[in-house]
């Protein structure tokens, strides 16, 4: 009898195991050929050319996108938690301003450490990498041990990066790097951030979905008590994630100032939230537990053709901000309804 | 159809009822993805009644009632208020309509006090149109007396035991001066005084004409209580009866379509050595000097009523609240547990009491929920987990527990509490525990499920699992445990063997 009750139950079930589950992303990635083909159409009318037919443009909106991008895979993690970084903006600028000082060429006339000039790249970069984990240790640290929420940690984290580094150099710029560093920003054709963000995309995505790390992330952001109880420790994983948004912050500020060639303490302002919105717009749920890497890259790349194609129309940059805090707005709304959805599934 | 409106003017109309039912649900029909949840069930309930509804988890008792509170809206049929069609669009409407639910989990704001949640959005105001708290105070403490519930008004209810917010709640439902009174489920987390309590408040409400639905999963708590019992499976209504005209047998067998011939496979089997001994633990402030051993094979309950500090006891054991004092040693060799992960490097394991808090990722799938465990050891190399091997594990698990669920891919919480309970059964079971703690491993589960996991219990102690189980009901305890260990206000109070315990005996040493 008790093998009925299960084949009874099976015709009921089946459909929906045969059924393909319709990945998340490739709605989010409609999402942005949609983006993309509305600004292709208006280009045309408005413009009068093409707005994707243009290397150069479609070059610059990935390597803007690319920045924003490092530091939004990061972010990403910290949001799957069930937290937040807001500090990631401040934290580009203080590694950069930091790291530039041991990237300069002696050649340069004005230089911040006489006797280190000329140094091989990979000192600046590890610096920068070094000052940013040290920013997120402190964050998890401070998460983890006090129980403060993220977001009051990360603000006061905010505060003081950019504090730092303003402090560092008395708020004045530095330049003058060696050729050796700046091709972190523009080697390969000046496609190198794009092939480093991709190639930081791609190690997380998979880290989040193949390795343990990866999916004791999930789980604490879906349940942190049950997650405690199954063996996972909550305090060094915390700590390790914001870690790991503190040094892709870093890594994002090496490869502006790579870029740009200029570190000034004011860079990165505002990133945070860029970050934070390519992560909610590529699907990722503020709730916790929820998300994927590639679905952060769409969304990052949704926000880049945004602000490209309004300046493409010539849209004044004050209204592009307000438009873009009206399509933060949206996705999260979005996000709700889908989780208010699936709650009524139940 | 009538519109909501015109049903609310019907039931003012109370003097003139219209039908000998209060309410009519007919051939309603509602699917969800992939399952179909009612199939063409019908129900009716007569005023001043209680009205049973048993069914195994995911027979589809809690969707009908959802329905007939307004959360869900049905896919076909109709429902009639004393004669009177009517759509229900939300809670609220259904509240107007003299429909009052009390939910299996509670849905009180903590921060606000036990007079604010009572009468919010109803709230007294006074001549400047504010709240009126001193009316406010009144007349929670005249709902109070006529229910003979008794609890401070004033206080935030995060403060309340769960029982007491259970009583408020109730309290609540009633204070809508509701026709149709839905409680789901609402002893399961009171002690039997407090369930008295319960009933005497039940048969005052029956007095008034109010009907009421009961969802419970108590065979003795439906022949105390109930009028009518209606009996669902799979989606399917079955049948209705009297309560006095059937059986608990009847029962069982219209409920899983099969006849169950033992509830407590209870099996003896040898006993091993000693493999947890805990000498003197304490947690202070919450209980103190408890000193038992559990063997191999052995089923240790821990019986004692809610508060007495046997679930503290558990989560001690497990690192979950590190011990202030004491020591435990497995195999004779001293460990500290000073963390859950301890406790599993250890060979231990813990299902916790309460599975949506500290059990079910609720949004994570089933494997993704099943694996968590036992990935602190297996199925990783250098960080890197062997998805092949760890999803056919969890594969193989979920078919040997025999979890209903569309897949490992769905998400737990589309699956009945009873299937939830497998997949967290399963977690631990993967992990290949030498020590097992279970805390109320059958609360809120139907029958059949209840069955299936008391058989695996008894089969892993026939392994020589040393089991710990914490149980609020009786029979159970009474019925699974080699020897039952009785907790009293953070004491241990006795222990008891097989042969001699018996309920009594238990409440003796539990309430002193």
């Amino acid at each position: 009898m008790a093998t009925q009750q299960t084949i009874a139950a099976a015709p009921i079930a089946e459909p929906a195991m045969r059924r393909r589950r319709w990945p998340q992303e490739m709605s989010i990635l409609l999402v942005l050929l949609g983006v993309a083909l509305l600004f292709e159409v208006l280009g045309w009318f408005v413009q009068g050319q093409s707005f994707l037919a243009n290397v150069s443009r479609l070059q610059i909106i990935v390597l803007q996108v690319s920045v924003i991008g490092i530091i939004a895979v990061g972010v990403t993690q910290v949001i799957i938690t069930g937290g937040i970084d807001l500090s990631s903006g401040s934290v580009v600028a203080m590694t950069a301003m930091i790291a530039a000082t041991f990237a300069q060429s002696s050649s340069w006339p004005k230089v911040f450490y006489p006797s280190l000039t000329d140094l091989p790249w990979f000192v600046p970069l590890a610096v920068g990498l070094a000052i940013g984990a040290m920013a997120g240790v402190v964050n998890g640290l401070l998460i983890a041990y006090t129980g403060i929420p993220p977001f009051i940690a990360t603000l006061g984290m905010m505060v003081s990066a950019r504090g730092v580094s303003r402090w560092y150099t008395n708020g004045n710029p530095v330049s003058g790097f060696t050729d050796d560093f700046t091709l972190i920003g523009d080697g390969l054709g000046r496609w190198a951030p794009v092939f480093i963000f991709l190639g930081v995309a791609a190690f997380f995505h998979l880290a989040m979905r193949y390795t343990r790390f990866g999916k004791f992330t999930y789980a604490i952001g879906a349940n942190v008590q049950a997650a405690r109880v199954s063996g996972i420790n909550i305090r060094a994983h915390l700590i390790k994630v914001y870690a790991i948004a503190g040094v892709l912050a870093g890594l994002a500020g090496i490869v502006l100032i790579a870029r740009t060639k200029t570190a000034q303490a004011g860079m990165g302002m505002m990133y945070e939230l860029d970050a934070i919105a390519a992560s909610v717009i590529g699907g990722v749920s503020l709730t916790g537990g929820q998300g994927r890497v590639s679905g952060t890259v769409i969304g990052a790349l949704i926000l880049g053709v945004m602000i490209s194609g309004f300046t493409f129309l010539r849209v004044d940059a004050y209204y592009q901000d307000i438009i873009k805090g009206g399509i933060i707005i949206g996705a999260v709304i979005v996000d709700q309804y889908r989780q208010s959805r699936r709650a009524k599934k139940s | 159809m009538a519109s909501p409106q015109a049903a609310v003017a019907a039931r003012e109309d109370r003097a003139a009822p219209r039908s000998e039912y209060l309410m009519e649900v007919e051939r309603v029909r509602k699917e969800f993805p992939g399952v179909l949840a009612l199939n063409d069930v019908s129900f009716k309930l007569k005023r001043g009644t209680v009205h049973a509804l048993m069914g195994e988890n995911g027979a589809g008792k809690s969707t009908l009632m959802k329905i007939i509170a307004g959360i869900y809206h049905p896919d076909a049929g109709e429902i009639r208020l004393n004669g009177e069609k009517v759509r229900l669009e939300s809670p609220l409407d259904a509240l107007e309509n003299g429909i009052a639910m009390i939910h299996q989990e509670l849905n009180l704001m903590n921060f606000m006090t036990v007079a604010e949640n009572i009468w919010i959005r109803r709230e007294p105001k006074n001549r400047f149109g504010l709240i009126d708290h001193a009316e406010m105070r009144r007349k929670t403490e005249a709902l109070f007396k006529r229910l003979r519930i008794d609890i401070d008004p004033e206080v935030e209810v995060r403060h309340l035991s769960v029982a007491n917010r259970q009583m408020v709640e109730i309290a609540k439902a009633v204070s809508y001066d509701s026709d149709i009174l839905i409680m789901d489920e609402p002893t399961s987390a009171l002690t039997e005084r407090e369930v008295e309590h319960l009933f005497e408040i039940i048969q005052d409400l029956r007095g008034q004409g109010i009907g009421i639905v009961y969802i419970t999963h108590k065979m003795s708590e439906l022949f105390r209580i109930a009028d009518e019992v209606s009996v669902f499976r799979d989606g399917r209504y079955i049948g209705t009866h009297s309560s006095k005209d059937v059986t608990r047998d009847d029962i069982i067998r219209m409920m899983v379509g099969r006849e169950i011939t033992q509830m407590f496979p209870k099996e003896e089997v040898p006993i091993g050595d000693v493999v947890l001994s805990v000498k003197d633990l304490s947690l202070a402030g919450v209980f103190h000097d408890v000193t038992f051993d559990v063997r191999a094979g052995e089923i240790l309950g821990l019986a004692g009523l809610v508060g007495s500090g046997r679930s503290n006891v558990a989560e001690t054991l497990f690192g979950v609240t590190p011990a202030t004092s004491g020591s435990i040693a497995i195999k004779g060799r001293p460990i500290v547990i000073d963390s859950p992960n301890t406790a599993i490097r250890n060979g231990m394991a813990f299902l916790t009491e309460d599975r949506k808090e500290t059990g079910c990722f609720l949004v994570l799938g089933v494997q993704e929920n099943m694996q968590v465990a036992v990935l602190q050891e297996h199925f990783v190399s250098v960080g890197i987990v062997s998805e092949r091997e760890l999803a056919s594990a969890c594969q193989s698990m979920s078919e040997k527990l025999r979890v209903k669920t569309p897949s490992l891919f769905e998400r737990i919480e589309n699956l009945s509490g009873g299937n939830q309970q497998k997949v967290l059964i399963g977690r631990w079971l993967l992990t290949n525990p030498k020590i097992l703690i279970l805390d109320e491993p059958t609360r809120g589960i139907d029958v059949g499920a209840k069955a299936e996991i008391h058989r695996l219990v008894t089969q892993l102690a026939r392994q020589g699992v040393a089991v710990i189980m914490i149980s609020s009901e009786m029979p159970e305890v009474l019925g699974m445990s080699d020897r039952i260990m009785v907790m009293h206000e953070g004491h241990v109070t006795g222990f008891l063997g097989r042969a001699e315990a018996d309920q009594v005996k238990i409440m003796e040493l539990a309430a002193r």
